[in-house]
């Protein structure tokens, strides 16, 4: 599209839900700048109060790995059994542990 | 938020594309895979040209449905009959655009841009939900349309949010956990006027008698006419035909029109002890297509407002991308 170029930028959104827990992707948006990323994000994403802090990101920040890496990046962790506490047999006698 | 038959073709010509195309045959196993095993895919999977396109189609034509939707309720802003009334329309309206933000970021992951949706939108190449081109010409209108409109579109949308593309049902969950809202408020305002005088009571009842119609066509034409339910069932996008979902809708809707005090419009509206289930009368599905076709009551209307806000809006946009140009190059100097 000819106009596509005067498209306002990209970001994605994060917010915290709670005092104590992550921010969270949770969508994005197309804004001018960071300050009106911001009051887009507080508009669209926390209209319930579904939010106490908000991050805004422009999306051309995130690198991403590729879909085709997936199996060379994750999975040699899968047949590592031994970093999970599961895999140690403790007597019961020992209790939580 | 609306949506109805999703799988509308858009104006003008669709290639049909090659389901499986042989040369991917390791990425289109491993799509049908995921499909199949009810997994989701993600913006970066491959992912057939098909399905691709079907999803920008729907998609977008939801997100269109989100922001046409605000025009007739927006219509009554002024005209609520109080300041509660006003504040719980004006929230409702806000969430339709929320709705329709989400909906355009989740096709633009498949790598369409807004601008493009927008202009399809504009030029009346991309359909919406048809029951927005009929209007809303009184207050009770604005309760039939949070009780049945919103009604059905939640009938519609819980399924999505297992759609197999990822953004879209997460979009989905978001939109339906806000929906609920919009129907509960709709038949509370119309419970208020049923408790009035007999003139509220007829407005209510003249108002669910012209919407009937059109909400259950919303559901989109019988699953024998539905041009792409199969391959969408298939690719896990659609989960419940049209028809069920229809069915599902009058089940659940006679017993609240009961509780209301109002009649559905339909002589043939029965139990039916065998299936279990209302029996309904015939829908015009004629009247359907010719307002899905453009010839509607307000399409004409609908879509000039539209256009008129946007170009109404270009100057807002062009201003404001200009002022941030001038901060950052007030800022870059500063630095140097």
């Amino acid at each position: 599209m000819s106009n596509t170029q005067k498209e306002w930028p990209l970001w994605e959104v994060f917010i915290r839900s709670k005092q104590g827990l992550e921010h969270k992707h949770c969508g994005s948006l197309h804004a001018v700048d960071a300050a009106q990323a911001l009051q887009m994000a507080r508009d669209v994403y926390t209209r319930r109060q579904e939010g106490v802090s908000i991050w805004v990101v422009p999306s051309s920040a995130i690198t991403a790995s590729a879909p085709d890496d997936k199996g060379e990046l994750f999975d040699p962790a899968g047949d590592k059994i031994y970093r999970h506490p599961t895999f140690y047999r403790i007597p019961d006698e020992v209790g939580h542990m | 938020m609306y949506t109805q038959a999703l799988d509308l073709p858009d104006g003008g010509v669709t290639k049909p594309v090659a389901l499986a195309d042989t040369t991917q045959a390791g990425p289109q196993a491993r799509f049908d895979a995921t499909v199949d095993s009810d997994g989701r895919i993600e913006p970066q999977d491959w992912m057939p040209e098909a399905y691709r396109k079907t999803l920008v189609r729907q998609i977008s034509q939801h997100a269109h449905s989100e922001i046409v939707g605000m025009l007739p309720e927006g219509n009554w802003i002024s005209r609520a009959p109080s300041l509660k009334r006003k504040a719980i329309l004006i929230a409702k309206v806000q969430d339709e655009g929320g709705h329709g933000l989400y909906l355009y970021s989740a096709a633009e992951t498949l790598g369409t841009s807004r601008d493009e949706m927008l202009d399809a939108l504009h030029s009346g190449r991309a359909k919406y939900s048809s029951i927005f081109n009929y209007p809303t010409l009184n207050w009770a209108d604005v309760g039939v349309i949070g009780w049945l409109v919103d009604g059905a579109a939640i009938m519609n949308q819980i399924p999505l949010c297992r759609c197999s593309y990822g953004p879209y049902a997460r979009a989905m969950i978001r939109i339906c956990k806000e929906e609920s809202f919009h129907q509960r408020q709709g038949y509370e305002a119309l419970l208020t006027m049923m408790q009035g005088s007999a003139a509220q009571r007829a407005m209510v009842q003249d108002a669910v008698n012209r919407w009937w119609w059109p909400v259950l066509a919303m559901f989109g034409p019988p699953d024998a006419d539905s041009l792409h339910s199969g391959q969408s069932m298939r690719w896990g996008i659609k989960r419940i035909s049209n028809d069920d979902l229809r069915q599902r809708f009058v089940d659940a809707t006679v017993p609240q029109a009961k509780v209301l005090g109002v009649t559905l419009p339909d002589p043939d509206l029965t139990w039916n002890e065998e299936r279990q289930h209302y029996d309904y009368g015939a829908i015009d599905w004629d009247e359907f297509w010719a307002t899905v076709n453009g010839n509607g009551p307000c399409n004409r209307e609908r879509l000039a407002t539209r256009v008129k806000a946007h170009n109404d809006g270009q100057w807002v946009r062009d201003a404001a991308l200009a002022h941030a140009e001038k901060q950052r190059h007030r800022a870059m100097k500063e630095a140097a």
